[in-house]
């Protein structure tokens, strides 16, 4: 109970004593904000040694369970996009109900079951009532355990993703993203080619191929379930165990490939321009390599980035959408993993001020490095990402999710409060020491997608570095 | 719909998805109060997570534009973030920003909403924010902040319609469903021509007719305490005077016209674009559309998705929705051809299934799996304050009772077989507005208009 809420609770009554303490021609002044109360999380085995891991929440009567397996598309190795298609698979056909009656008997159910890749992880999600929680993990079960991939499964999901990987010509921000990354990540670095995979190794899946994938990356020694929702631990070490607990080891397990081939970095900027002849806008992303998320770095970099462009009043989109209307909106992110990702800006920017908004962009990365922050600037970057953080703990598969995304690291849930308490010790510094350290002012990664009739004097014109021109359906192969 | 901005989290789409008859009946308990001035004030108390969310609606939106002046209910939209004469430019985002608040805004054809979300702390900043760009927005109000908004705007409609793949359809299919007079014929963004003649002016007549307290209602949701959001929102905004009553459109009934139309993209695949007229929010008929619509395209094993995606093998994807809305509603099928498959394949298709289904109804396995899992939607529905607030806020505006979830759900599980069967061979048949978007020089690929007798 916070006492500022007591105290109004007792003047509600009497209108004109609250009126009385109101001025409306300042912001109201605010009381302490609540602390984080991080959920209980019950940590435990199955007895084949599962990792479980149950947080109870009784508001609504839904069950959230995830199986989180270390492994993910950094398995892929030479054929970029088996992990994720091997996920993709596994909701298909499994335990003797082919694709269309698995999906029919969970919808009749009122669960949802997904299964997905991410660099790092395989994870498998059910979101059911809790009265038909049994039935479904019946289902999980099966496809956890005995996925069919048979072939007319596997040709249908490869001729559909065929079909994906071909419209991504359609999309500029998706080539963009496709140009960007693969420069920037040369042949052999795991995040070369997209997650996805391109149009080659898709021709290449197979049943074989992805059953032989399966046995060898979902692997129960690097499993953890992970359960939240109106269910005690009991209650899921049981029904888990009935379902889990024979889950073994099929295939040789295969480790991760160490990463031998480092980011590009550049001696000076470099510009890459795919045509769009006629494009509304040109999809503008620019940047260079990041930094892992164990570096201690991390709170300063989240902060400094939060003010540079992860909030609505940072810099980039202050400058070019708020006071230049170049933009509907722009953006800077860091890719975070164990191994760096892309550091990367990114926007749709009006054709005819292609030039003028990288100007301005490199204006503002320039600005970063060159001069402090001000206080106030920083308090609210601060304030922004450490008290956002109890609206990420709302629902079951949000609290699931800062679970499975906390387990990459390897990291306890006790660390939330910890990464608070450094990102409130962030200081003017140290958004200067890492902007320098990290950002490429003067040596990016460009690309740009639009209308080269238009937009490429004007960017040459700007001299920022080697000019390229790709081809989009080279970029989207 | 079409958003301020789309840095903040993105919306989570809800998969369609239930339990059974037996489960507790789903409650969002509320308080509503109306000032004296009009405003509703509507606070859901929700302890289990210390956050606190402002979600207000202004019941104006695209339908209510002049000619000549179609997007300027979202224009508008924008210009409410542009700071009001207590909290001047730009002390709205930055404010909620140092108390760990994310905000947003949105605008359809019947409605504008803004939002904000943040720890429990932040709620008395939100509702200041709030009252003042509902009493003092005009103050601070000129030309460069219109035209800045105004080029932002037309920045969005760039980046969410011109440049993306098949986006020229969301112009084109509101002209084609509706007669020109009504509210629903053209587009929520606009048209660049009508956003470049928007003045001051107009957003003074606007705020003044629209943004009136009596044509507002708030609500409040999260760890927080009625008697205190009473007691402060009578504090906050009961000094905006009440507007003007405000009269919004009526449309006469029409009849859409057979139509069949050609549009040539800068995209790899056919994509076809089935539309029929059909029904308002609270029609008697929209729950069955509703759940015709999960019958026909909702889950793998509904009829069109095995039909053209899982058994036919010929499209990629299919969609289909009722799209109803306060005044009227629209039915639509959309699916995008495979590699090489014509969009006159998809069509025989697609109406062959609308035969069927028209013919023999649903199975009484369909229509439970129906059922269920539109049921547990509305359980993941409720798990946010936001959602709730929003929800809310939708329930009141549409039905008056703003705790409406058990009885949408009521209505929902109420639909029969029988009512599927006779609303699909009701509504969807001829007339329907048939837009087929081809890849640019090849247009045969395209639908050609065919006799529909479902």
């Amino acid at each position: 109970m916070r006492p500022s809420a007591l105290l109004l609770l007792l003047a509600a009554p009497s209108a004109l004593c609250a009126q009385a303490a109101f001025d409306r021609t300042r912001p109201p002044a605010l009381p302490p904000s609540p602390t984080l109360v991080l959920p209980t999380v019950a940590a435990s085995r199955l007895p084949n040694g599962l990792a479980l891991q149950v947080v109870s929440q009784r508001e609504v009567p839904l069950v959230q369970v995830v199986l989180t397996i270390a492994g993910g598309a950094r398995l892929d190795g030479a054929e970029p996009g088996l992990a994720s298609f091997t996920a993709r698979m596994l909701t298909e056909s499994a335990g003797g109900r082919d694709a269309t009656a698995l999906q029919g008997e969970l919808a009749f159910l009122g669960a949802t079951l997904t299964s997905s890749s991410g660099w790092e992880n395989f994870t498998v999600s059910l979101n059911v009532p809790r009265r038909s929680l049994g039935a479904a993990l019946d289902l999980m079960a099966d496809v956890v355990q005995r996925p069919a991939f048979t072939s007319s499964d596997v040709r249908r999901q490869r001729d559909l993703r065929a079909a994906g990987i071909l419209q991504r010509r359609d999309q500029p921000g998706a080539l963009a993203t496709l140009a960007y990354n693969s420069i920037l990540f040369p042949a052999g670095h795991p995040y070369h080619a997209p997650a996805d995979g391109d149009s080659a190794s898709t021709a290449r899946l197979d049943s074989a191929r992805v059953r032989t994938f399966y046995q060898r990356a979902y692997v129960p020694t690097r499993a953890t379930f992970i359960v939240v929702g109106d269910i005690g631990t009991a209650e899921a070490q049981s029904m888990l165990g009935a379902r889990f607990g024979s889950w073994t080891v099929s295939g040789s397990p295969i480790t991760v490939p160490a990463v031998t081939v480092a980011p590009v970095v550049n001696q000076a900027g470099m510009v890459y321009l795919i045509d769009k002849p006629g494009a509304a806008q040109s999809i503008v992303s620019l940047g260079g390599p990041g930094v892992s998320r164990f570096s201690p770095d991390y709170p300063a970099l989240v902060v400094m980035n939060t003010l540079l462009g992860a909030s609505f009043s940072s810099r980039l989109n202050s400058n070019l959408r708020e006071t230049k209307g170049y933009t509907y909106g722009i953006g800077s992110s860091f890719a975070w993993a164990p191994i760096p990702g892309a550091f990367r800006i990114s926007s749709g920017v009006r054709t005819d001020v292609t030039d003028s908004s990288l100007v301005e962009i490199f204006r503002e990365l320039r600005s970063i490095q060159d001069a402090p922050v001000s206080a106030t600037e920083l308090a609210r970057a601060k304030a922004y990402v450490a008290l956002s953080i109890p609206g990420d703990f709302e629902t079951n598969a949000e609290i699931a999710g800062q679970l499975v995304e906390l387990g990459i690291y390897k990291l306890p849930l006790s660390s939330v409060s910890a990464f608070i308490a450094k990102v409130n010790a962030v200081t003017i510094a140290d958004v200067q020491r890492v902007a320098r350290k990290y950002l490429p002012a003067d040596r990016a990664t460009i690309v740009v997608v639009g209308d080269l009739a238009k937009i490429r004097a004007g960017i040459e014109a700007l001299k920022l570095g080697a000019v390229t021109t790709l081809d989009v359906a080279a970029v989207a192969k | 719909m079409t958003l301020r901005h789309f840095l903040a989290g993105a919306a989570l789409a809800l998969a369609p998805t239930v339990t059974h008859a037996q489960a507790a009946r789903l409650r969002v308990p509320y308080t509503l109060d109306t000032l004296p001035n009009g405003l509703t004030l509507i606070v859901h108390e929700d302890h289990s997570v210390p956050i606190v969310t402002t979600n207000v609606w202004f019941h104006v939106g695209s339908g209510d534009e002049k000619t000549g002046r179609t997007g300027f209910a979202h224009l508008f939209e924008h210009l409410m973030f542009m700071g009001s004469e207590h909290a001047e430019y730009p002390q709205f985002d930055r404010l909620l920003e140092a108390a760990g608040a994310n905000n947003n805004g949105s605008t359809t054809e019947d409605r504008t909403n803004y939002y904000e979300a943040g720890p429990s702390s932040s709620l008395k900043l939100m509702l200041w924010l709030e009252a003042d760009r509902m009493g003092w927005l005009l103050p601070t109000m000129d030309k460069p902040k219109v035209d800045l908004q105004r080029d932002v705007v037309k920045n969005e409609r760039r980046q969410s319609y011109e440049n993306q793949p098949y986006g020229l359809v969301g112009d084109v299919a509101p002209r084609l469903m509706y007669p020109a007079e009504h509210p629903y014929s053209w587009p929520v963004i606009g048209s660049m021509a009508d956003l470049s003649a928007a003045s001051v002016d107009d957003v003074k007549d606007f705020f003044r007719r629209y943004y009136a307290p009596n044509n507002a209602t708030l609500v409040v949701a999260g760890d927080v305490k009625a008697d205190e959001v009473r007691a402060l929102v009578r504090q906050y905004f009961s000094e905006i005077p009440r507007g003007p009553a405000i009269e919004r459109p009526s449309p006469a009934p029409f009849t859409v016209r057979d139509t069949a139309v050609t549009l040539e993209d800068r995209v790899q695949l056919p994509r076809l674009y089935l539309n029929w007229h059909s029904v308002k929010t609270t029609a008697a008929d929209a729950p069955a559309l509703q759940v015709a619509a999960y019958v026909l395209a909702g889950s793998r094993t509904a009829r069109l998705t095995q039909a053209l995606v899982y058994n036919g093998e010929i499209a990629t994807a299919v969609q289909a929705y009722n799209d109803a809305k306060r005044l009227d509603g629209d039915f639509n099928i959309v699916a995008t051809a495979r590699p090489g498959k014509t969009l006159d394949t998809l069509q025989t298709i697609i109406d062959q299934t609308l035969q069927r289904l028209g013919a023999d109804g649903p199975t009484a396995r369909e229509l439970e799996q129906a059922r269920n899992a539109i049921e547990a939607s509305f359980l993941r529905s409720i798990q946010t304050v936001s959602g709730k607030a929003d929800q809310l806020n939708e329930y009141y505006y549409q039905t008056g009772n703003p705790d409406g979830f058990q009885e949408d759900l009521d209505r929902l599980r109420g639909v029969s077989a029988a009512d599927i069967q006779r609303v699909v061979r009701q509504y969807l048949k001829a007339p329907r507005v048939m837009i087929s978007v081809v890849p640019q020089g090849k247009p045969a690929l395209a639908a050609t208009k065919k006799q529909v007798t479902p």
